[in-house]
């Protein structure tokens, strides 16, 4: 356990480093920091004196440390164009992501994993047919024009729900949610929806090919043959031998759903960090894409990391192997 | 006894694209209680089929199209899916042949063995547990009662064995269908298996439909046996008269073509038709001047080292050890060991007949002689000059055309996007052995008809040969080379037993003709005694046996050794 | 003759068996081709030049369809905000759409499967460090990446240099996106190949390693990268067109599906539902279309599934 837990923490540990490498490289090298901070009247002379101030002229090295352990305890730096601090403004709008992702995530659970099943075990049916025709279609529109028509249907013919912003907020301290209120939870249901579907389908396909997979493997045909009930053989024997791989995917689709939450943040105008990061792209507010990055890749990380020790706990053939194997 | 399974007329039909294909045409089975039916054939026997019949899992699109299946005399060839399936555990149950895979690994042997036996049977939990721990005990699991808790992965592979045939049993079945039940494991086991299913059969008097392309098998603990080609019955009755004095032609062709562990045979005789039919033109392209006698005088032309009475290979003290590579293992890992101070010499025109189950280190040993793996210590003599080890040997290095390789897999040894004329060309373009491209053409098409394959074979891709077909192909790439000293792993043991004595008439002919030295190296004793003039056996990487092929088979001194010898299943008949 | 060598092709080669079996595929086929042809051919039958200022008139703007009322039959599907054709429009929307994809996967394709080839075949401590790369990149979603790689190369190049190299630009944006995925399926390939014992044979009489790389591996870790390629063009289409969309892919005054898309969006609550839908549904048939015959090659390729 000890071993296998740390083996993942090391990787991990690589991974961020590698990540916050990047970050700082496209922070220090891509543009002048202190061209893009201060105005065209500033003489070289104060630009130097603010340079050797930041610590720009220290060993790259030194600089990287710094901006490490700037990352660690929570000093982000400031925006080249709102001059904020980075930290309060991801903050502000965190809440508003992370609602929207948690929904979707779930739209695409509770639909997407029946679904698989169902078209798994029913490959034939008319219903089967018609779901995976449905799915096809769902990963070829692009987000954005799924949103385009459910705000023309749902906003423009039919006015039943808000198309833009997230209604209402109910703040709880500095976290400001969408669901305690009817408004907020209208305003929720479109952008959830949108990001949802994408992940659906790539849920239920996984779901239904990992299924059928298990389904044609030797110890299922085996338990056929000593005639065990076959709603046993489906929900008992096969489903959870399919679920292995479908929880890895999962956990990467939840950093999928923030990463994707950028386009339907854009089409909804949901005041969320993906829309942060398109206006400091439009605007090459390099910090700010900094920081993002690492973000995004925290949240991969930690989440991968419940995946494996759920792994754990699933999978007897991790939990007991020999330590040394 | 009376009648337990009856299967009449039975014909399985599968629709394909090229018109309908019967698996099994108009087959008879009678099986008694407590009787072990053997069901023995070649790959397309539709042996496989039959058991799925009964079993009623014939996979779509398959259908049975005519016969009858009569189970205690009830016809059960029209009972609805939801019917047969109450039938399947209750009445008939089956043994898969590789317990690594027919186990849910993600559930313990106990929640297997209790859902089962409760599946059939109104019983209480504890009830079932204790049934299930007995059952164990039966099948020969020690310590049964804390092993049950266990996941498959804890076991080995002949326990695992075990617990699925206890699987099978728990629901008392009358018959219980087991699908090359020992293929996947090595001889010892196989034979406790064996045992087992033997005493099993009597002592429940449950009637057992073996399947198996082992002869070896059958002989040993069926009662009697059906012989099956292209899923038509050759041939049918008590084992022991079958196999002695078959009538059948095919039957006759196949006992012939079983290697013999008592004796042996210059040559396999009476062997059958090559599987594919060759048209005419086939038969009729031929490449200008080549024949297999340019392939023979070609062969024996160019640079050869005298030989004398030194050996042509020479190992001593060999050891290869194996570390486990990892990220993040630090320091001195005590790895795993291979082979462990190995010596072997192999004389200059004989055949070394290498012996070994699965994970002895034979392969290892192949694979230290041609450079893939690198040997921790010890020394290899080539023709009397120490060979480079491992990646120290160079590519230009004269040894690489001098050693050369047949591997185990036809599937797998040649590369399947490239013609033929490309595989066997190969190492006449890289050793430079042709003029031009001309004589490169000549001399593919003459080794071609050498190992008896048509010349027009060259302008083919693999996939459009058989096994058979497909090993001649690789022998003639690694004669092409003009070896000195040929490796053959396993040869012949992905091949069918008639297509096996063929590629070994061609090995010994070829042996004979050309003086090549040979390390063969196969699990097969029957195999090694039919091609060896001398014998070695390795255990876990140790050497524990060498010596003269007819005193070793005559009696072999290791405790090993004798029970190798003792544990194969022999056709003696 | 011919028409019997045909019906022997018909029943003896797999693909054309199970390719005129299966009716949409045969669909995604013409419909992928319509798609490709309307491009190619787009300067040589779009009724007009959206490029070309001289050919369009700011009067004609927000002409709808020819069939409905106000529609102009010079303008069969309407016209854009600026009175640009529609129909050319979409033409040439498709052509840069179609040209990006083709550039970012070739990209993609080329740069991955060498790497993975090489790291699956060398194995040690390239293998460990190569895919241990590719695990931080695969962490990052594909739009993340390209977004990234676009902003990075707004911040190094300056404005009017990034307009002109901006096919490169995004190629190599939505390509450094996708490389992973060819990188990752022929490092696994490579892997089965390598134990094979074909490969032995040829390592054992001292092939050069890089001939048994591309000569001797490549042909056979093929099949699986073609099925990668196909489903990674459909993705790729849909990177430029989310890009465009957003307002960080081609600019507005060049029309690809992704920009008119987005024009359109601005009117859609003003009633102008052509302008967004048309460029809509032109994307989703050429995607769905190489998305069912991706699907179709898996199935062919992996008959498992069938």
């Amino acid at each position: 356990m000890f071993a296998y837990v740390s083996r993942r923490l090391i990787q991990s540990i690589f991974v961020m480093l590698t990540v916050s490498l990047l970050a700082f490289a496209m922070f220090r090298f891509v543009g002048d920091p202190i061209a893009v901070m201060v105005g065209q009247e500033t003489s070289i002379e104060d630009q130097e004196r603010l340079r050797e101030q930041l610590g720009l002229n220290d060993p790259v090295i030194q600089q990287y440390g710094r901006f490490v352990s700037n990352l660690l305890t929570g000093e982000f730096g400031f925006s080249y164009r709102t001059r904020q601090p980075i930290g309060e403004m991801l903050l502000e709008r965190a809440p508003a992501t992370i609602e929207l992702g948690i929904v979707s995530l779930l739209i695409s659970l509770i639909v997407g994993i029946p679904a698989g099943i169902y078209t798994a075990l029913r490959n034939d049916g008319f219903l089967s047919q018609t779901i995976l025709i449905t799915t096809l279609v769902g990963i070829s529109i692009p987000t954005f024009v799924i949103g385009i028509f459910l705000i023309y249907l749902f906003g423009v013919q039919l006015g039943w729900l808000p198309t833009f912003g997230r209604g209402e907020v109910t703040e709880i301290g500095w976290w400001k949610s969408s669901f305690f209120s009817i408004k907020g939870l209208e305003a929720l249901i479109l952008p959830a929806i949108t990001l949802g579907i994408y992940q659906l389908t790539l849920t239920m396909r996984l779901v239904r090919s990992e299924m059928q997979d298990v389904l044609n493997t030797d110890f299922i045909k085996f338990a056929v043959a000593r005639g065990i009930n076959y709603r046993s053989i489906h929900y008992h024997h096969a489903l959870r031998n399919s679920m292995v791989p479908v929880i890895t995917i999962i956990g990467l689709q939840f950093g999928g759903v923030i990463a994707f939450s950028i386009v339907t943040e854009s089409v909804f105008q949901w005041p969320g960090m993906g829309l942060l990061f398109l206006e400091s792209i439009r605007y090459v507010d390099i910090p700010v894409m900094a920081v993002y990055l690492v973000i995004i890749a925290l949240v991969f990380v930690v989440i991968n990391l419940i995946v494996d020790m759920l792994y754990f706990a699933i999978d007897p053939r991790v939990r007991l192997q020999p330590e040394a194997g | 006894m009376s009648l337990l399974l009856n299967v009449t007329d039975l014909t399985v039909e599968y629709p394909t694209r090229f018109g309908t294909f019967q698996a099994v045409k108009n087959l008879d089975i009678r099986l008694e209680q407590g009787e072990i039916h053997g069901l023995v054939g070649e790959s397309g026997a539709g042996k496989s089929t039959i058991g799925q019949a009964i079993m009623g899992l014939i996979p779509n699109p398959g259908y049975i199209a005519t016969g009858d299946i009569e189970l205690n005399g009830e016809s059960i060839r029209d009972l609805s899916q939801t019917q047969y399936h109450k039938l399947r555990g209750a009445k008939i149950s089956m043994i898969f042949q590789d317990p690594q895979t027919s186990l849910n690994p993600l559930l313990t042997v106990e929640e297997q063995l209790v859902e089962t036996i409760r599946q059939h049977s109104n019983v209480s939990y504890d009830d079932a547990f204790s049934k299930a721990v007995g059952l164990l005990e039966e099948t020969g699991i020690s310590d049964a009662k804390t092993r049950i808790l266990e996941y498959p992965h804890q076991f080995s592979g002949g326990m695992r064995q075990r617990v699925v045939i206890a699987l099978a049993l728990c629901t008392e079945p009358d018959l219980i269908i087991a699908d090359e039940p020992t293929t996947a494991l090595d001889v010892a086991i196989q034979k406790q298996i064996l045992d087992l299913i033997k005493h099993l059969a009597k002592k429940r008097s449950v009637g057992f439909i073996l399947i198996t392309h082992d002869i070896g098998v059958i002989s040993e603990i069926t009662d009697r046996v059906s012989v099956l080609r292209n899923g038509e019955l050759q041939e049918v009755g008590p084992t022991r008269i079958v196999l002695q004095r078959p009538t059948n032609e095919y039957t006759k062709a196949l006992m012939a073509a079983v290697p013999r562990l008592d004796k042996k045979l210059d040559r396999f005789a009476n062997i059958l038709d090559d599987e594919v039919q060759l048209s005419t033109p086939e038969l009729l392209w031929k490449v200008d001047g080549a024949s297999p006698e340019f392939a023979s005088n070609w062969l024996l032309t160019g640079e050869r080292h005298e030989s004398d009475d030194k050996p042509v290979l020479d190992i001593q003290n060999l050891d290869v050890t194996y570390f486990k590579k990892g990220m993040f293992s630090f320091g001195n890992d005590e790895g795993f060991k291979a082979l462990d101070d190995v010596s072997l010499s192999i004389p200059a025109g004989k055949v070394l007949g290498l012996i070994g189950e699965s994970g002895s280190g034979k392969s290892t040993l192949a694979k230290s002689i041609v450079g893939l793996v690198r040997p921790s210590a010890g020394q290899i003599e080539f023709l009397g000059e120490a060979l480079k080890f491992g990646k120290a040997r160079s590519r230009q290095d004269a040894t690489r055309r001098k050693i050369q390789m047949v591997f185990q897999d036809p599937y797998s040894s040649l590369n399947n996007r490239r013609k033929v004329e490309d595989i066997i060309g190969e190492p006449i373009r890289f050793f430079g052995l042709a003029k031009d491209a001309a004589e490169q053409r000549k001399i593919i098409a003459s080794i071609l008809e050498l190992v008896e394959m048509p010349q027009r074979a060259m302008l083919k891709y693999p996939h459009q040969f058989s096994g058979g077909q497909r090993q001649r192909i690789a022998v003639a790439r690694a004669l092409v080379a003009r070896p000195e000293f040929l490796i053959c792993d396993e040869p012949t043991s992905a091949l069918d037993v008639s297509i096996q004595a063929q590629i070994l008439n061609l090995l010994k002919d070829l042996q004979a003709q050309f003086g090549l030295s040979i390390l063969f190296i196969s699990h097969n004793l029957a195999v090694v005694r039919q091609m060896a003039d001398e014998v070695a056996v390795l255990k876990n990487g140790i050497l524990v046996e060498k010596g003269e092929v007819e005193s070793f088979f005559s009696g072999p001194k290791d405790p090993y050794s004798q029970l190798l010898l003792s544990e194969t299943p022999s056709a003696d008949f | 003759m011919m028409l019997e060598a045909w019906r022997r092709i018909k029943i003896e080669n797999e693909f054309v068996y199970l390719f005129l079996a299966n009716r949409v595929a045969q669909l995604a086929a013409l419909v992928a081709l319509i798609c490709i042809l309307g491009a190619v051919l787009a300067p040589l039958i779009a009724p007009s030049d959206p490029y070309d200022l001289a050919t369009f008139d700011i009067l004609d703007s927000f002409t709808p369809p020819a069939w409905s009322e106000g529609g102009n039959p010079q303008f069969i599907i309407g016209t854009d905000d600026q009175g640009r054709d529609l129909l050319s429009s979409i033409m040439y929307g498709m052509r840069l759409s179609l040209i990006i994809g083709v550039l970012s996967v070739t990209f993609a394709a080329i740069f991955g499967t060498a790497i993975g080839v090489a790291a699956g075949y060398l194995g040690g401590r390239f293998d460990t460090i190569v895919m241990r790369i590719a695990d931080v990149q695969l962490s990052l979603p594909a739009i993340l990446t390209a977004l990234l790689v676009d902003g990075i190369a707004r911040g190094l190049l300056p404005r009017e240099q990034h307009e002109d190299l901006l096919l490169v630009v995004l190629s190599l944006a939505i390509g450094l996106s996708l490389w992973v995925n060819f990188a990752r399926t022929a490092r696994a390939s490579t892997f089965v190949e390598r134990n094979k014992e074909y490969v032995q044979a040829a390592e054992i009489i001292g092939l050069h390693p890089i001939r048994i790389m591309l000569v001797v591996i490549l042909p056979n870790i093929l099949s699986p990268l073609l099925v990668i390629g196909t489903v990674d063009l459909a993705v790729a289409i849909l990177l430029e067109a989310t890009l465009s969309f957003l307002g960080v892919g081609v600019p507005p005054n060049q029309p690809s599906l992704g920009t008119l898309i987005r024009i359109g969006t601005e009117y859609i609550f003003s009633g102008e539902w052509w302008i967004v839908i048309f460029p809509s549904f032109a994307l989703i048939f050429l995607i769905i279309s190489i998305n069912v015959l991706g699907d179709f090659f898996r199935a062919y390729l992996n008959p498992r599934l069938r």
